[in-house]
């Protein structure tokens, strides 16, 4: 086969078509993933509300508050849970923009005292090695069973209580501020998780 | 004869005499952005074969179609719809890699690799040498990354592959999974691979 000649017309065709076939497969592949890729994200969120909530019986995905904030550009997310219609905690998504390098989103279960009961990491762009083990179990161990209302989840350097990751200080603190937020979210709308069961 | 051995030499080329990363130095965005550990190495360099592979496969097949004016927004369109179809299918069904890699998988289209082979191989070449141009330099990406990562892990986190074998309040050479690590690991690296090929030819 010869070259093709480089007529106008040709270059058209062959711009053309290339794109109409790249755009069709396109629209396949997307066709065919965006089913798991929503699946896989729920899973994950699944997955997160059963390692950070108080055992439930209720979905709390189902159940979900969406609350709009000041602090936080989109609305926050609250997933409450009940144990034989009881309320017994909530776990709401704490975010923050002041990570090393931007967003840190954490889901924070708390009980229904205000205690935080574990926290999971849900999205960080950090630095390898260093933010990224705040996803460690030293670091999170510092968090649990504690109430921030007479627990100060600021670094040491701060005047807090949390031991910062080594060379990572910024992402202890904005971890810590991503926490706060999420508790003072909790505390502000408890009342309305309370009456969220459908 | 000569055949085979042209072939042979098609795909073993890009592994050592050629080798993308530590003798033509190419894509060296991803190479040194993801390699802090060699899990991240490994997951990018799979990644970037199965690109080149797809689009070596496609512009050796197409190449006579298309006019040779056009031929690079043609490549790139090929080479973004492959990449495109990577992010969509690593995020539906490999998420935790996913997450890893993040702002290098839209990042392959520019990867100077992939290009590179379109426009100098696949272009002017059929298609079985073309497949075997794709695997060789991409397994040579791959090893590349997956060394500079493993090297980067092993002194920056004391750990190989998420393995740890260094006690949790052990010192590390952080420096090492921190960017200026990255250069100073690829130019050692460089070295001793050009001076143990050097020697072997």
């Amino acid at each position: 086969m010869s070259k093709k000649k480089d007529t106008f017309l040709n270059m058209v065709v062959s711009l053309f078509v290339i794109t109409i076939v790249a755009g069709f497969s396109l629209g396949f592949v997307n066709d065919l993933t965006v089913g798991p890729k929503a699946k896989a994200k729920l899973e994950k969120k699944v997955n997160a509300l059963k390692l950070v909530l108080p055992t439930f019986d209720n979905n709390p995905v189902d159940d979900i508050l969406l609350v709009q904030s000041e602090l936080a550009k989109d609305s926050i997310e609250m997933y409450p849970a009940f144990s034989e219609n009881k309320f017994v905690g909530a776990a709401v998504i704490g975010s923050t923009e002041k990570g090393f390098s931007g967003l840190i989103k954490i889901m924070v279960g708390f009980n229904e005292g205000g205690n935080i009961k574990n926290i999971e990491v849900l999205e960080q762009k950090e630095t390898p090695g260093l933010g990224t083990k705040m996803k460690d179990e030293k670091f999170l161990a510092q968090f649990r069973e504690k109430n921030p209302s007479n627990f100060n989840i600021k670094v040491t350097k701060d005047g807090g209580e949390i031991d910062a990751l080594t060379g990572a200080t910024i992402t202890s603190r904005a971890f810590g501020e991503a926490v706060q937020m999420a508790y003072d979210e909790f505390v502000d709308n408890k009342d309305s998780l309370k009456k969220s069961k459908k | 004869m000569a055949e085979k051995m042209n072939q042979t030499q098609n795909f073993l080329k890009g592994i050592v005499k050629e080798n993308p990363v530590f003798v033509m130095l190419l894509g060296m965005c991803p190479t040194l952005g993801v390699t802090s550990s060699a899990f991240n190495g490994l997951g990018m360099g799979v990644a970037t074969l199965f690109v080149l592979l797809m689009s070596n496969i496609v512009v050796s097949l197409v190449k006579s179609q298309i006019p040779s004016k056009v031929r690079i927004p043609a490549f790139i369109i090929i080479i973004a719809s492959f990449v495109t179809i990577v992010e969509m299918v690593l995020e539906a069904f490999i998420p935790f890699l996913y997450e890893q890699l993040g702002i290098f998988i839209p990042l392959i289209v520019v990867n100077c690799l992939i290009l590179g082979r379109a426009e100098a191989f696949a272009s002017k070449n059929n298609l079985m040498s073309s497949i075997l141009d794709a695997l060789g330099m991409g397994l040579g990406f791959v090893i590349a990354l997956t060394m500079l990562g493993a090297v980067r892990e092993i002194l920056g986190s004391g750990s190989l592959f998420e393995l740890k074998f260094v006690s949790e309040n052990a010192n590390t050479f952080i420096l090492f999974i921190l960017p200026p690590g990255a250069f100073i690991a690829l130019a050692y690296l460089t070295v001793l691979f050009n001076k143990i090929s050097i020697k072997t030819s």
